[in-house]
C-alpha cells in the first residue's frame, strides 16, 4: 500500500467513524427520550387515575 | 456508499495527482454540504427575523449544528488531502483554508453565543443576527479560491465550467448528491429529536 493510499483510506475512515459516531449518539438520544417519555406517559396516568 | 464506490473503483485516476484525488470525492461534497448547511440556517434566521415564527430557532440552530459537523470534516479531510499533496497538513499561506476556518470558527462561536443567553425572544433574535452574519463569509469562502490565484489549492469549477471527464464529474455529482442527502437526513432527525425533547419539556410542566 503506498502512502497516498493510506492517506485516502485515511480519510474516508474518518468520515466514516464520525457518521458511525453520529449514529451512536443518536441512538443514545432516542434511547434517552423512550425512558422520558414512559416516565411522563406513567406521571399522566397517576394523575388521571387520582 | 454508491458514490465512494464510483469514486474509489469506476473513476479513472488523476493524471496529475494519482490515486490521492480520490480524497477530492469525499473533500468536496462535504465542504459544499458545510456552506449548503450554514446556508440553509441563515435562511431559516432570516425567515425568523422576518417572520416571527420561533420554529425558525431551531431550525436554524439545527442546520448551523449539522453544517458545524460538515466543517469539521471538511478540515480533518482537507489536512489530509494537503499532508499528501503539499507535505503539510495546514498551511496559513492559503485564502482558502484560513478563510473556510474563519467561516467554522465563526459558526462554532454561535453555540457559545446562543447559551450564553436565558431561553426567549432575545436569545432567538441573537442568535437569528448571528447566523445572518455569518452567511457573508459564505461567498467570501467559496470565491477565495479564485480570488487568491494561487497554484496550491486547486480550481476544478471555472467559468468555462468543470475541469473534469465525463467520468469523474458523474462520480462526483453522486458523491454530492449523496452527502447532501446525507445532511438531509441527519438535519431532519436532529430537528425531530429536539421537538420531542421540548414537546416532553412542555407535558413534564403541565402534570407538575
Amino acid at each position: 500500500m503506498t502512502s497516498a493510499e493510506k492517506y485516502v483510506t485515511g480519510a474516508y475512515l474518518v468520515f466514516l467513524a464520525a457518521l458511525l459516531l453520529y449514529v451512536v449518539l443518536i441512538a443514545l438520544k432516542v434511547t434517552r427520550l423512550e425512558q422520558e417519555l414512559g416516565e411522563v406517559a406513567r406521571a399522566a396516568r397517576e394523575k388521571a387515575g387520582g | 456508499m454508491g458514490g465512494f464506490a464510483l469514486a474509489l473503483f469506476w473513476a479513472p485516476e488523476d493524471a496529475d495527482q494519482g490515486f490521492s484525488q480520490k480524497i477530492f470525492y469525499l473533500h468536496v461534497p462535504i465542504a459544499l454540504t458545510a456552506y449548503a448547511c450554514f446556508g440553509f440556517g441563515a435562511w431559516k434566521a432570516l425567515r425568523l427575523l422576518w417572520l416571527g415564527d420561533a420554529r425558525y430557532d431551531l431550525e436554524s440552530y439545527t442546520a448551523i449544528h449539522t453544517g458545524v459537523i460538515f466543517g469539521l470534516l471538511t478540515l480533518a479531510t482537507g489536512s489530509i488531502w494537503a499532508k499528501i499533496s503539499w507535505g503539510h497538513w495546514w498551511t496559513w499561506g492559503e485564502r482558502q483554508l484560513v478563510l473556510f476556518l474563519i467561516l467554522f470558527l465563526f459558526y462554532s462561536s454561535y453555540f457559545m453565543l446562543r447559551y450564553s443567553t436565558e431561553p426567549g425572544s432575545r436569545r432567538m433574535r441573537n442568535s437569528a443576527v448571528y447566523a445572518l452574519f455569518g452567511v457573508v463569509l459564505i461567498p467570501v469562502s467559496f470565491l477565495a479560491v479564485r480570488i487568491a490565484g494561487t497554484i496550491l489549492h486547486p480550481t476544478i469549477f471555472t467559468h468555462e465550467g468543470a475541469n473534469l471527464p465525463g467520468s469523474m464529474l458523474f462520480a462526483f455529482c453522486v458523491c454530492l448528491a449523496g452527502m447532501l442527502a446525507l445532511a438531509a437526513t441527519l438535519y431532519r432527525l436532529e430537528l425531530a429529536g429536539k421537538r420531542v425533547d421540548a414537546s416532553l419539556r412542555e407535558l413534564r410542566e403541565l402534570l407538575a
